[in-house]
């Protein structure tokens, strides 16, 4: 049966017993306006909802019946246990044109004009006696029809499809009693028709398929349900846990493992049973929708059609009501920026009307949800520069973007692309919002856009919120759960080289942010024993103890958590992995909230109370995802990892001078040191020190050295190998810290030293020009030590493509430090134009992402021909996937080299340069 | 696994029975508790359990004063370490604290204390409200003193108690 008709018989039904106890109180207390418009709003909405299901026998009766209760309610008519009989013989007629649709599914043939018209005689004022009779006549008619419904069970909401024999009285209540033709005319008062034996009652009841199957629950009794199956399964795996201890101590099975296996089943069942009661179709989410595409499409003058796949795809009402809203958004969203103007459309060769396709399916124990659109896609250049106008990343940093990693930029918070604000969107709340509310159910968002084409968002979500399983793993003495759905796969790993042991990745480490090389890309890492701080205070627990101790057992390894965290990967580093377990989600007292670290709390098997993780949180908080999905979409996972983890840069923050902190690269920096003051000397009037058996020139960053402090922090830069080691040091006051930012200078270069300043972990941070402090340190610093070949011609002469300038301003010093002559030039035309100048180098160094001539294309006009056609060409990026380094060496690039891999470029650049000379 | 010493406020009738006269008469019934040898009430009303040693699993990153999170009959209930939250010293090791099972708003949280001793009646006429001289630590958790025969009990602001962290009265 049509869904759509299987609610209206149930809700009629409902409505339809509730009119006959409202029927019956009017009839008694006429003056009772509430019973009244209770009675004529219900048969009113039985009139409207027939007029809309195309039922048109029932329509006209509810039509006629409603006639009369609005003269009632006008006051036009008194009530009259005649009027009351008539419209209750209207009722049964309903119910019985009802009940005949619940057996059919069609609306039964057949006549009620002599309903009809008594009906509206009673409307009308004229004497129920005359009207009452025809009433009677409709019903005895039409057998099948008028007669009361099966009534034996007196909360009978339905009819029975068949009827009983027309004579038979109805049972509901004595007092209403029903309408039978016999004795119709003796219903005057009511109460007086007595109960009657209804022989006939089963028959009906056995024959009849008895309407929809379904009776409606109170989401609340649902909702308990669900919590008491929950406390069933936890109880249900302590006792699994407490016998498998006991067979294990016992060496036997006791005889309680059958009737546990037993219980154990039937709690299973017990379980997917109740949470199917709380399955709803997705197109519940969906009603709405159609009706605000129209007006939508009405508002912003589109033509848009709507159409919806896989409606019937169910999951849990909990995640049903949570996506509800972000999906209304999203199509609005489609709506409003995503399809375009029919004529537009028209102009573009497509159909003029626009459309929204949702599509819901199952996959692995997931809801994926598309809504997609075939409008003109996202303009990477207008979120371009919305990006670069709301500082959300530096000109440096979008230029090693993929298009799709800017596209995801519309998840960022406050981030709106319609160029015109608009009543239905466009208030800068919308996908980062969505993002949100769709991570909070442990779901994941993505999208693909293509121009021209149109935009799809790809929404995963999980099946249900109660029950999830789970990896139970052990850091610092204490388990943690981590939701299955964002675990990827589990790896182990060495923290320490071991001769004997090959096959095992080892933990590397870049500065001392470790990373994982995970068959061809780079995971980073977090340590949940550090993030969680859980080295502080010792386990006090027994139990734990024991845990920790069997951690300590493998402390040469590691186990490696890959999670899922939007489209990112991120490595979770614990002591220890258990099993999985099924486990309740529970929310974490309202006092913990703050800590996202954390989606829930459960109760284990064993009855401890363990901790959720919620990797999204995690990613948060370590920067990892900088809060939303970027990296490329899942195929291409890889190219865009090692893009993305160079998106924030490492920094070291210090002290010097003022008290505004100070921001070097760490890449820049080639040790620490920490100087006590009796180590510095003063040659020729400048500060050094011996250092690693040789002299280092020290530099004080506010000018003086301050003779009273007792030790020195000193930031050693260095360049060239071995006995030809240069060095510098940069006296600063104190170390910082070291964190992982975006780095969006905004360049003022009007202190000498001083680059600009950053935000940097929330704080205005001054970044330091270190060519400056190189040259304070030597003025021949830049005169490498090798270059006994005379000055300046000899030195390897280097062209720099870069569009950056800040990476300008980086590169140069360190390409001059390393004894190279650094010409730089801000884009490819520029570097052309220096080739057409005559100007001639050793090697070239440039940018992939550039404005115009890209890299590659520049790297493809080089060795197109001229003086330049077979110079080396490094290629800096910091997208370095095998991928992108396969199409770079095609494109002519001799080699890639990361961006702020300061070791990696020089090496790079010896090796090109020393193999033409060779 | 939970052992649960003193029940007797846990099931509802054994509730209505030790309140039994709450309110009238002006008496009022506490669970007495003792906190680095500070006698304390709790309205015996505001109390649901009343629980021995418990396995607590420690929360991290979560505030000093948050012991951890036990599991009491399938529900799991924040523990709050009430000497922390006093600003006392911590307890001497390898000393075994009690907790006093609150609700607040729908949910349970425990204290930890050193010591619980009696459910208490007391009169009105003995109440006094704080001193002003009580270290703040106190008077900001201290409904009033009541003075006993032998010695003073602190009358202990439950909500206030759990005032923790940002959520539950809108403090940040």
């Amino acid at each position: 049966m049509d869904d759509l008709l299987a609610d209206f018989l149930t809700e009629t039904g409902e409505s339809l017993a509730e009119l006959d106890t409202a029927l019956v109180r009017l009839e008694r207390t006429p003056d009772d306006e509430q019973t009244l418009s209770l009675i004529f709003r219900l048969v009113h909405t039985i009139k409207g909802t027939c007029g809309f299901l195309g039922l048109p026998r029932l329509e006209r009766v509810a039509h006629a019946a409603e006639n009369v209760l609005g003269r009632v309610r006008d006051k036009q008519l008194s009530v009259t246990p005649e009027a009351i009989t008539t419209i209750l013989a209207a009722l049964d007629c309903i119910k019985a044109i009802l009940g005949a649709l619940a057996a059919t599914a069609k609306e039964p043939a057949g006549d009620d004009s002599v309903l009809i018209a008594a009906l509206a005689a009673t409307a009308e004022g004229r004497t129920p006696e005359a009207a009452a009779p025809q009433a009677e006549k409709a019903p005895a008619a039409e057998a099948s029809t008028a007669s009361p419904p099966a009534a034996e069970l007196p909360a009978a909401e339905l009819p029975a499809a068949e009827l009983p024999a027309p004579g038979s009285p109805t049972a509901e209540q004595p007092v209403m009693a029903g309408p039978a033709p016999g004795n119709l005319a003796a219903a005057g008062p009511p109460g007086q028709t007595p109960p009657i034996e209804l022989p006939a009652a089963e028959a009906p009841a056995s024959e009849a398929p008895a309407g929809p199957q379904t009776i409606r629950v109170g989401v609340e009794v649902l909702e308990d349900l669900m919590t008491l199956v929950s406390e069933l399964v936890l109880t249900r795996n302590q006792l699994l846990q407490l016998a498998r201890m006991h067979e294990a101590q016992n060496n036997d099975a006791s005889g309680f493992t059958v009737p546990l296996q037993r219980l154990s089943h039937i709690t299973s069942d017990l379980q997917e049973g109740v949470m199917k009661t709380r399955m709803q179709p997705i197109g519940n989410a969906w009603q709405k929708l159609p009706r605000l595409v129209r007006d939508l499409a009405r508002d912003v003058d589109k033509r848009i059609e709507l159409v919806m796949r896989g409606a019937d795809t169910e999951l849990d009402r909990q995640v049903l009501e949570l996506i509800k809203d972000p999906l209304t958004h999203m199509v609005r969203n489609s709506g409003d920026h995503g399809l375009e103007r029919p004529e537009v459309r028209r102009a573009a060769g497509k159909p003029e009307t626009g459309r929204i396709t949702l599509n819901a399916y199952h996959e692995g124990g997931h809801i994926i949800i598309e809504v997609a659109d075939d409008g003109t896609g996202l303009h990477v250049d207008r979120i371009r520069a919305k990006i670069l106008s709301k500082g959300l990343a530096t000109e440096g940093e979008l230029a090693a973007m993929s298009s799709a990693d800017i596209q995801r930029f519309i998840f960022h918070a406050g981030f709106s692309t319609a160029a015109q604000v608009t009543a239905v969107s466009g208030r800068g709340v919308g996908m980062d919002v969505v993002k949100t509310n769709i991570e909070k159910i442990g779901g994941t968002i993505d999208l693909k856009s293509e121009p021209g084409r149109g935009t799809t968002f790809t929404i995963k979500i999980p099946l249900t919120l109660a029950i999830v399983s789970a990896l139970i793993v052990a850091a610092g003495g204490e388990r943690f759960a981590i939701p299955q759905i964002s675990v990827v796969e589990l790896v182990r790993a060495r923290l320490a080289a071991d001769p004997q042991d090959s096959t095992t990745p080892l933990v590397e480490h870049i500065r001392g942010t470790p990373v994982l090389r995970l068959r061809d890309r780079l995971l980073p890492l977090v340590n949940l024993t550090d993030l969680l701080a859980l080295h502080s205070e010792p386990a006090d627990q027994p139990a734990q103890d024991e845990r920790a101790a069997q951690g300590g057992q493998t402390e040469r390894s590691v186990h490696v958590v890959v999670a899922q965290v939007g489209a990112a990967l991120l490595g979770i580093v614990v002591d220890r992995v258990f099993d999985t377990e099924e486990i309740v989600v529970k929310p974490v007292a309202p006092i913990l909230r703050h800590i996202t670290m954390f989606s829930g709390n459960t109760i284990l098997g064993d009855g401890s109370v363990i901790m959720i993780l919620d990797p999204n949180g995690i990613a948060r908080a370590t920067g990892v995802a900088g809060g939303d999905s970027r990296g490329d979409g899942p195929k291409t996972d890889t190219a865009t990892q090692a893009g993305r983890t160079k998106a924030s840069t490492a920094m070291l923050l210090f002290r010097a001078g003022d008290a505004a902190p100070k921001a070097v690269p760490l890449g820049l920096v080639a040790r620490l040191e920490d100087l006590p003051r009796d180590r510095i000397e003063l040659s020729a009037g400048q500060p050094v020190t011996q250092y690693r058996g040789r002299l280092m020139p020290l530099v004080p960053f506010s000018g003086v050295i301050d003779p009273t402090a007792e030790r020195h922090a000193v930031l050693v830069f260095t360049d060239g190998e071995g006995g030809a080691e240069r060095c510098m040091g940069l006296l600063v006051d104190e170390i910082i810290d070291v964190v992982d930012d975006r780095l969006n200078i905004e360049l003022s270069g009007e202190r000498p030293g001083l680059l600009g300043t950053a935000v940097i972990a929330g704080r205005a941070t001054d970044v330091i020009d270190i060519g400056y402090w190189l040259t304070q340190a030597s003025q021949d610093w830049f005169r490498a030590p090798e270059r006994e070949r005379g000055p300046g011609a000899g030195l390897p002469h280097i062209l720099v493509v870069e569009d950056s300038s800040f990476f300008r301003h980086l590169l140069v010093p360190t390409l001059t430090a390393a004894g190279y002559r650094v010409t730089a030039a801000s884009d490819a035309a520029e570097a052309l134009r220096l080739r057409e100048d005559g100007t001639m180098f050793d090697a070239v160094v440039s940018d992939i992402e550039m404005p115009g001539l890209d890299g590659r294309a520049l790297v493809r006009e080089i060795r197109a021909g001229g003086p330049w056609a077979h110079l080396p060409v490094i290629a800096l990026t910091s997208l370095a996937s095998p991928e992108s380094v396969e199409a770079g060496r095609a494109a002519g690039f001799t080699d890639y080299v990361t961006k702020f891999e300061r070791e990696a470029l020089l090496a790079s650049l010896q090796q090109c340069l020393s193999a033409p000379v060779a | 696994m939970n052992t649960t010493v003193l029940d007797r406020a846990a099931s509802p009738p054994g509730r209505g029975a030790l309140t039994g006269d709450d309110g009238r008469d002006g008496q009022a019934t506490f669970v007495t508790l003792t906190v680095a040898d500070q006698l304390c009430g709790i309205p015996v009303l505001g109390v649901r359990d009343i629980l021995g040693a418990q396995a607590i699993t420690r929360i991290p990153l979560a505030a000093r004063e948050i012991a951890g999170s036990l599991n009491l009959r399938g529900r799991i209930v924040t523990a709050i370490d009430l000497r922390r939250r006093l600003g006392l010293p911590d307890a001497a090791p390898g000393s075994v604290p009690m907790s006093v099972v609150a609700e607040q708003g729908g949910e349970l949280y425990a204290l930890l204390v050193d010591q619980v001793s009696e459910v208490m009646t007391l009169r009105e006429a003995a109440f006094e409200s704080n001193p002003p001289t009580l270290p703040p630590q106190w008077s900001e958790f201290s409904a009033g003193i009541y003075r006993l025969q032998d010695r003073l009990l602190v009358v202990l602001d439950v909500a206030r108690l759990l005032a923790l962290g940002p959520a539950p009265h809108g403090r940040t």
